[in-house]
């Protein structure tokens, strides 16, 4: 049902095809503003936190392809508040789909794919500049990261938004957790303070989305001590968040149609 | 024995309610917004479903819909549960709220029953027939290709109800479809309803404040009231079981004082022209005879009274019955 | 003059109406502050003095440039976009005061709420946790000045971008344009003191500068005496140019309407 509403909604899109393609071109480029900074960055110096630019470029790659895609698929649920408080989520109620696909394919636009362009290019680019010693394991983390990944930040958009059922004003605040955790993944986690790390790892665990795999990949010693499974856990964590994400969506769901809007 | 359409026992829905009791301290009281409602409605009925703001109709329908889960009670649409079998009640009913459309803003109306098409999982060519005849019907043809949100009301209205039977349901639902609009509108949407239920059997349940669509297409009328149900029954019955005064307006030949007939004095005098209202438990026809006998009458006229003014004073309160909380027999 | 005073109040208590809302908003600010730092701080661990700033300067930046995103709303986006677009913007034009000043008046009572609701938190977690450059007395009265210029030199930029609704279908294309315009060169996504040679020169004079850049270095103290009347007047230069801009769409605008009907 997915992807009928998307293609419905795609063909409904597609008559201003001009508009289309501009929306995506111009969707790539804000998306690509991250790349621009990592590059000003290292602008200034060969090595960051220890990490080269190349290896900083594979971790934007990963984390912005995962999250791309993500947002692509379930980033409108982000609009559940917005929907609650407009009663329009009562509208898809009554309708014989999930509201959860019909929020998340609202609107769904070719345009939404222009996230993915800055994010498959520097990956590709980065795959062949950086200093691995590649390994057929380590060459399969690769697309292992990203699809884990995907579905880490798929349920974190899934969980922030069924907040919304209960806390229907929280949308600024889990903005910290969905594109807040796109952006910190793109750089090394070397930067940031041990107790900040230790929160993004224990609490909600955006370093599963590819830190830990990365540290596998680039062979490097996990500053926080970790061991070494942990840099194979991002599947587990992902089914994990994944299925928290959908507790909380039914539990919401429960709970509005117990107690209305 | 078919299958009722909606079988409502011993319905309730209770919220919590936090208020503010005047200290620092909110207390939570629990509000009983349906309380124990219960009444059957066969397959091809048109039942109005009425009461004051706050009776509980919105909350009624939220339940039949499966928007809300009931607190208690049964409640079976289509012989399903609304509260578990959502989405496969969803296919067989159609809803349309008069006060939010329930098509999407930025796209033509055409696009939006190609989702709504999708959605429900027609049929192509079961799409394209359906679309056809309610095109004709509800003459859509003019906007089509307009967005909805630079519709009027009363197109956007029309576009709902499309939305709502394009998957050709057995019960269609609607919460106060002819709020806000015209005249002609509401003439246009009622002689559709009229139409749809009496051409496809189609099972109506309708939420009114408009009077006018309950004369023109209810046989059966529900009342609620501070949730609970005070009147299940005929319109006519209605008026008769009431006890609504009539309205004598009597047309002297001469302008005069008003008139004193069996205790009852005009209480409005227009030149010639008297009203004299008319208790239930009055013999209008003694009265008319009294007047004629008496005065030189020109033109006499009963009227019943009308369905607003019934439900008018039912909404105050003013009768035995209503004061008494049951139901009314019919 | 008389209703302008009024038009700010009423704009500053529309968003003052939802302090949950504004809060949870500046929760997601004080996170992206506290990235943002340390990103800034890796780079300078490097590269300790870059672009006259210290550690501190730079920590100080991400924090007051987070705080200022509410006020100056970088992001973009205007009301009068959607009265434009379905047409009620017909009532604003009928009122005797000129639309520009109208809303510019409503922006800054807008912007007085944000600043209100959103500025404190990120600021004050900086302020805790990182090491924080606070401006003396003197650099926050400056400051308070910078602010208001950059608010109107931000809602100079915008108003224009809202008044292309007029002649624009669906204005999202431009908004995403300007919107990478104004986090890029603002200095949001990194000071401009990082942007290297001629990509800096350029990047310090336009009007983007003005928004953010320029104040956060009123409130760092890095513009002294005659340096800090230039910083200002370059501002207030923007401020003019942008609103003059306004002002002549606005008519155009307004003979399209007259042309066009509703």
């Amino acid at each position: 049902m997915y992807g009928v509403l998307a293609w419905a909604w795609i063909r409904a899109a597609a008559q201003y095809p001009v508009s289309m393609v501009l929306l995506a071109l111009a969707t790539a480029l804000v998306t690509g503003l991250d790349v621009a900074a990592i590059l000003l960055l290292f602008a200034h110096a060969p090595r960051i936190a220890g990490f080269t630019a190349p290896e900083v470029l594979f971790l934007y790659g990963t984390s912005a392809l995962a999250f791309g895609i993500s947002d692509i698929v379930l980033g409108t649920t982000e609009r559940l508040g917005y929907h609650v408080r407009q009663g329009t989520l009562d509208t898809m109620l009554v309708r014989p789909v999930s509201p959860l696909v019909q929020i998340a394919t609202e609107e769904f636009s070719p345009r939404r794919f222009g996230k993915l362009v800055p994010a498959v290019l520097v990956l590709a680019y980065a795959l062949t500049r950086v200093d691995v010693a590649w390994t057929a394991g380590r060459a399969a983390m690769v697309p292992v990261m990203v699809a884990a990944g995907t579905a880490i930040f798929g349920g974190l958009w899934v969980l922030t938004g069924a907040v919304q059922f209960v806390l229907v004003d929280s949308h600024g605040a889990s903005k910290s957790v969905t594109y807040g955790g796109g952006f910190l993944t793109q750089y090394p986690m070397t930067m940031f303070a041990r107790d900040f790390v230790r929160g993004v790892t224990f609490v909600v665990p955006l370093a599963f989305v590819n830190w830990q795999p990365a540290l596998y990949v680039l062979d490097r010693p996990d500053p926080l001590g970790l061991p070494e499974a942990a840099r194979f856990a991002s599947p587990a964590v992902a089914a994990l968040v994944c299925g928290a994400g959908a507790l909380a969506w039914r539990a919401g769901l429960r709970h509005y149609r117990s107690t209305g809007s | 024995m078919p299958v009722p359409m909606i079988e409502a026992a011993d319905v309730v829905k209770s919220f919590t309610v936090r208020t503010r009791s005047g200290g620092p301290r909110r207390t939570r009281t629990s509000v009983r917004a349906v309380d124990g409602v219960s009444f059957t409605v066969e397959p091809g009925e048109f039942v109005g479903y009425l009461g004051p703001n706050g009776a509980g109709k919105s909350t009624t329908i939220k339940m039949l819909t499966g928007i809300l889960t009931a607190s208690a009670g049964t409640l079976r649409v289509c012989g399903l549960d609304p509260s578990r079998r959502r989405t496969s009640l969803a296919r067989r009913i159609g809803v349309v709220f008069g006060q939010r459309t329930t098509l999407w803003w930025d796209l033509p109306l055409r696009d939006s029953l190609a989702l709504v098409r999708r959605l429900y999982r027609v049929e192509a060519a079961a799409h394209r027939a359906r679309l056809a005849e309610l095109t004709a019907l509800l003459e859509l043809e003019p906007f089509l290709d307009t967005p909805v949100r630079q519709l009027s009301l009363g197109q956007r209205m029309r576009g709902d109800l499309a939305a709502a039977l394009l998957h050709d349901p057995e019960l269609l639902v609607l919460d106060e479809p002819t709020i806000g609009l015209d005249v002609v509108s509401k003439a246009t949407v009622r002689d559709f309803l009229a139409r749809v239920n009496a051409e496809r059997g189609t099972t109506v349940l309708l939420t009114t404040h408009d009077l006018g669509d309950i004369e023109r297409l209810c046989r059966r009328v529900m009342i609620i009231d501070r949730g609970r149900l005070a009147y299940d029954g005929g319109l006519d019955a209605l008026r008769r079981t009431v006890d609504a005064d009539r309205l004598l307006v009597v047309e002297l030949a001469r302008p005069g004082p008003p008139v004193i007939v069996d205790g009852i004095e005009a209480e409005r005098v227009e030149g010639p022209r008297q009203w004299l209202r008319l208790p239930r438990a009055v013999n209008a026809a003694a009265v008319i005879a009294a007047l004629a006998r008496d005065h030189e009458v020109r033109d006499i006229a009963l009227r019943e009274a009308g369905i607003d003014e019934v439900l008018a004073g039912l909404y105050r309160g003013d009768h035995a019955y209503w004061r008494s909380g049951r139901p009314v027999a019919p | 003059m008389g209703v302008l005073p009024w038009v700010w109040w009423y704009g500053f208590r529309r968003h003052t109406a939802y302090p949950l809302g504004s809060l949870t908003e500046s929760l997601t600010n004080t996170m992206f502050g506290f990235m943002r730092a340390y990103v800034l701080l890796a780079l300078w661990d490097v590269r300790p003095s870059l672009g006259g700033y210290d550690a501190a300067d730079a920590v100080t930046f991400c924090f007051i440039t987070q705080a200022l995103i509410g006020p100056v709303q970088v992001f973009g986006g205007m009301e009068l976009t959607e009265r434009i677009r379905n047409g009620d913007v017909a009532i604003d034009l009928h009122r005797p005061v000129g639309l520009q000043g109208w809303w510019l008046a409503d922006d800054l009572g807008r912007a007085a709420g944000s600043l209100l609701l959103r500025a404190g938190p990120p600021l004050l977690a900086g302020a805790l946790v990182f090491p924080f450059r606070a401006p003396a007395p003197a650099n926050l009265a400056a400051f308070a000045v910078a602010g208001v210029l950059a608010v109107t030199v931000g809602f100079g930029l915008r108003y224009l971008v809202a008044l292309a609704m007029f002649w624009l279908h669906d204005d999202r294309g431009l908004n995403a344009v300007t919107l990478v315009m104004s986090l890029f060169f603002s200095g949001m996504i990194l000071p401009l003191v990082v942007f290297p040679g001629r990509l800096g020169d350029v990047a310090r004079a336009l009007p983007w500068a003005a928004q953010i850049q320029v104040p956060a270095d009123v409130f760092l103290g890095r513009h002294t005496g005659a340096g800090l009347l230039g910083a200002l007047a370059f501002q207030a230069m923007w401020a003019a140019l942008l609103l003059g801009a306004g002002a002549l769409l606005t008519r155009a605008a307004r003979r399209r309407l007259v042309v066009h009907g509703g």
